[in-house]
């Protein structure tokens, strides 16, 4: 598990990409860092809750959803709540982007 | 109030039902503590038969999510059984030690499969059919070994024994009565039910009673009554069932054949009730679903002290869930003297119909072949109705007639849905009053299809009916996805006469509904844009995940990669890279793959570009919507028998197609000769060598749309191979709908089509022009990631 408390720097926004999850490594576990085309940032657990598992970064991005890219689960990156007709919950971050370096809060 | 503690011994479908319906009628009752021996959530146990023969995956078997307990408040225990009840202090104690008292009990333990008591039954490879683990093990069990043998030729071996031909096993079924489902089926409609089944690829040992299960360790045979033995690397007994009375029984709870209740699913014991299989009423266990939910409902009433009338006992119906079997029965099976049969016997549809009369009442059901009437039939049964002045039997008549009305010709009150009892009018009024317009959602909102999917189609021609000419509108016309009413053919028509340039550009002028659109919709107008405009710079965000990364994406986020290796053919030199490269990366898995070349597998995606600029070979698009292999034989240059150079024209082939985008991926083969060692026959183009000149075959496919290809026509040189090919490819990249492989298309277009626009000299010239100037769009992927830093930085780093 990642240890509550600790906060990851994304050093430079504006770097980050857009359309596609930036993957974070912290302690062996993986963060995907999405910046959406409205200039939001989300942080959500690099890991689908599919029974059989998968990772996210690299799945499909529109608007505020991402599309799993392993079992094609629409999932909101605002909260990490999997849609309809599939269920279940991706661990979402809360993220700052106040100054030009982003902190994610886990 | 402080709630109530209630406790639940079981967690499957029975139980788990009460508990839906008392958070139905007060969730604040009750504070709810579940016990289950499976490690798993409530699921769907009626469906295990369907994910055995593969039409149903295990996760979709699940009826409550763990998200359901939490949102209930529920406490869960799985993997722990509950052992023994003490009603004097009103506790349980479970295998862990564990002692939980209650309020109230509910004992809905289920029941075990019946393991025959002969000698050997607890070799290693017997097993009974009843949970996700036995499903497992057949599973298992399958990939080792050969012969399966089944005991018991009722619905449950019979649906068991289907599941392990599904799984490729041999499966000899055993029975010990004259006729299979003989408590189901009469023998007219037992015979045609063998003969389907032999046909389905399944052998009968009938009146075989099982006398001994020999083997070492781990069973290898059967030993029966008559002498006779019969090998077996598994044995599934499936011979029936018994109540799970174990933990009652230990409690001074009264038992017959299972927990004895009265009409309110009451114990001799004060606040302990029983439910489902387990429980016995009116000296009847059920093990159908059906009275198990009615059981279920009285329950939650009683609990929730709106005692009613109580339950009464049920009139069951019974239907073989097996691909390719439609049969219904209910009620006395038998003729006596006075009962008289309604029989139709259509032995050249393979439809039987029987209707048992007494007193001018249904009491029995049989139908074999059609059970479009199993409803109403049913309803007629169970309701008692007077029937004399009914009779009418259609022979011959029109196809269609008689059908047209059979929905707005039916009762509001007839059931629908056996399983949960759901009614044509409940249904009509969740369509009309919520707004639901898919089976799924129908489900969603009243449970009905939810249990054996048996009554979908059912529902379905509800929706059609009730909706009307909304539902036609809505539902039948093939959109591109949920962002837009506009189906394939319209939007690139539009994306044409609108000079539509770009994805953003379709998505605005043409007013989709999610701004950014979806999995669906974005890849395919990206290939649209691109088959449309020569020019067309590619949205590599709008691709789906394996040609963003140009790399297949394996379960576990891994990558696997796979470089080209043009007609299969490699060389010393090659191999020694690959090697090398498999050992520098510590490359989890080295396969050969389908398409004749070598696949490294289990890489990280950080280590993709290094990886590619190792090898310094172009990638082989195994995970594109492209022209994935062009398969080879050997052909003349060795072979004896090889009449044609097949491996230079399917380097030749590859290496002027590759990289084109295509509505799906497409396959090639060239043979040398007619014994074609290179399957062109299965392939979307299959080039077969003869002796001066080469067939050409289309449409050819071996996956999950298996299709022999078609003979488009004979040629004599490679320059018309390529040509016609060339025509071919870009006719279908014209017209295809997004992810449609060319075997679908040609189906839908017809091969006399194809043929008309190929034989036409102008437009196959016209379609080759147009496909070249596409095909000098391209760039080597794996290439440009070595050196462009910023696709590196945006697509292969993790931080």
């Amino acid at each position: 598990m990642i240890a509550t408390g600790t906060q990851v720097k994304i050093s430079n926004i504006k770097e980050l990409p857009v359309g596609i999850g930036q993957v974070y490594r912290v302690n062996n576990e993986e963060i995907a860092v999405f910046r959406l085309s409205n200039g939001k940032v989300y942080a959500i657990e690099n890991k689908s809750p599919h029974p059989k598992g998968g990772r996210l970064a690299d799945g499909l991005v529109s608007g505020e959803y991402l599309f799993c890219p392993i079992h094609d689960w629409k999932i909101s990156l605002i909260d990490g709540t999997v849609q309809a007709p599939d269920q279940g919950k991706v661990k979402s971050f809360q993220v700052d982007i106040s100054n030009n370096e982003g902190v994610i809060y886990l | 109030m402080k709630k109530q503690k209630l406790v639940m011994v079981g967690n499957g479908m029975a139980g788990v039902r009460v508990i839906e319906e008392i958070i139905k009628i007060n969730p604040n009752l009750y504070s709810v503590t579940i016990f289950g021996s499976e490690p798993h959530p409530n699921y769907n146990r009626i469906k295990l038969s369907n994910v055995l023969q593969g039409e149903t995956r295990f996760e979709e078997t699940i009826i409550n999510d763990w998200d359901w307990y939490q949102a209930n408040e529920i406490e869960l225990y799985t993997g722990e059984t509950v052992l023994k009840v003490d009603p004097e202090s009103q506790i349980i104690i479970t295998d862990k030690g564990r002692e939980e008292s209650y309020d109230k009990l509910i004992l809905a333990t289920g029941s075990l499969p019946f393991i025959l008591p002969v000698p050997g039954a607890d070799k290693k490879g017997v097993i009974g059919f009843r949970d996700i683990k036995d499903c497992e093990m057949m599973i298992k069990a399958s990939e080792q070994y050969k012969k399966a043998v089944v005991i018991g030729g009722g619905l449950l071996g019979l649906e068991a024994a289907k599941g392990l031909i599904h799984l490729g096993m041999q499966v000899d079924v055993v029975h010990l009565m004259e006729h299979l489902m003989e408590r189901q089926l009469d023998p007219v409609a037992s015979s045609m039910l063998k003969r389907e089944l032999e046909e389905q690829g399944m052998n009968f040992l009938m009146e075989k009673a099982t006398v001994e299960l020999v083997g070492d360790d781990r069973v290898k045979g059967i030993r029966f009554k008559d002498g006779t033995e019969v090998q077996a690397d598994l044995v599934v007994m499936a011979a029936g069932i018994k109540p799970n009375v174990t933990a009652a029984n230990e409690s001074g709870i009264y038992v017959n054949r299972g927990i004895v209740v009265n009409d309110f699913m009451e114990t001799n014991q004060p606040n302990i009730y029983a439910i489902g299989e387990c429980a016995e009423h009116r000296e009847v266990v059920y093990g159908l679903v059906a009275p198990l939910y009615e059981q279920g409902k009285v329950l939650a009433q009683v609990l929730c002290d709106q005692k009613d009338k109580g339950y009464e006992g049920s009139i069951t119906g019974t239907q073989l869930k097996v691909s390719g079997i439609d049969l219904f029965s209910a009620g006395e099976i038998y003729e006596d003297s006075t009962s008289k049969s309604i029989i139709v016997h259509n032995e050249f549809d393979g439809v039987y119909k029987k209707v048992q009369i007494r007193d001018n009442r249904v009491v029995g059901i049989v139908l074999y072949g059609d059970t479009k009437d199993s409803n109403r039939l049913y309803k007629m049964l169970i309701e008692k109705q007077d029937v004399s002045d009914l009779t009418s039997i259609a022979f011959l008549q029109a196809a269609g007639q008689g059908e047209a009305n059979d929905i707005a010709s039916m009762p509001a009150d007839e059931i629908v849905c056996g399983c949960n009892g759901i009614v044509k009018e409940t249904i009509v009024q969740a369509i009309q009053n919520e707004g639901v317009t898919t089976v799924e959602q129908v489900g969603g909102c009243t449970n009905a299809g939810r249990s054996c999917g048996r009554c979908k189609p059912l529902i379905q021609d509800i929706l059609e009916y009730t909706l009307g000419d909304s539902f036609d509108q809505s539902n039948n016309k093939k959109t591109l996805c949920g962002c837009t009413s506009l189906n394939r053919d319209e939007v690139v028509h539009d994306i044409r006469s609108k000079e539509l340039t770009t994805i953003k550009e379709v998505m605005n002028v043409l007013e989709w509904q999610n701004e950014e659109g979806c999995s669906k919709c974005r890849p395919a107008l990206n290939y649209f844009l691109g088959m449309v405009h020569h020019d067309y710079v590619d949205e590599r965000n709008s691709r789906l995940v394996n040609e963003k990364m140009h790399a297949n994406i394996q379960k576990d986020g891994t990558y696997s990669v796979i470089p080209r290796m043009y007609g299969g053919v490699t060389s010393a030199k090659d191999l020694r890279t690959i090697a090398d490269v498999a050992e520098k990366y510590n490359v989890g898995l080295v396969k050969l793959t389908g398409g004749q070349r070598i696949g490294l597998y289990g890489l990280k995606k950080e280590d993709l570009p290094a990886v590619w600029e190792d090898l310094g070979m172009p990638s082989g698009y195994a995970y594109g919507k492209t022209l994935r292999t062009v398969k080879t034989c050997v052909g003349k240059t060795f072979c004896r028998f090889g009449t044609q150079d097949s491996m230079s024209m399917g380097i030749e082939l590859e290496k002027r197609f590759e990289r084109l985008d295509t509505p799906h991926k497409v396959k090639m083969g060239v043979s040398a000769c007619p014994r074609n060692c290179a399957e062109s026959g299965i392939k979307d183009v299959g080039v077969v060598g003869l002796d001066g000149g080469w067939e050409l075959y289309v449409g050819g496919n071996g996956g999950t749309d298996l299709r022999a290809g078609d003979l488009l026509c004979k040629v004599k040189t490679k320059g018309e191979v390529l040509e016609l090919t060339g025509a071919y490819l870009q006719y279908y990249r014209e017209t295809a709908m997004y992810l449609e492989r060319t075997s679908q298309w040609l189906e839908r277009v017809g091969l006399e089509q194809v043929k008309e626009v190929l034989a036409d000299e102008a437009k196959r010239n016209e379609l080759n022009e147009r496909l070249q100037q596409t095909l000098a769009r391209y760039e080597e992927p794996w290439q440009k990631a070595i050196e462009d830093e910023s696709i590196r930085d945006t697509y292969y780093t993790v931080k």
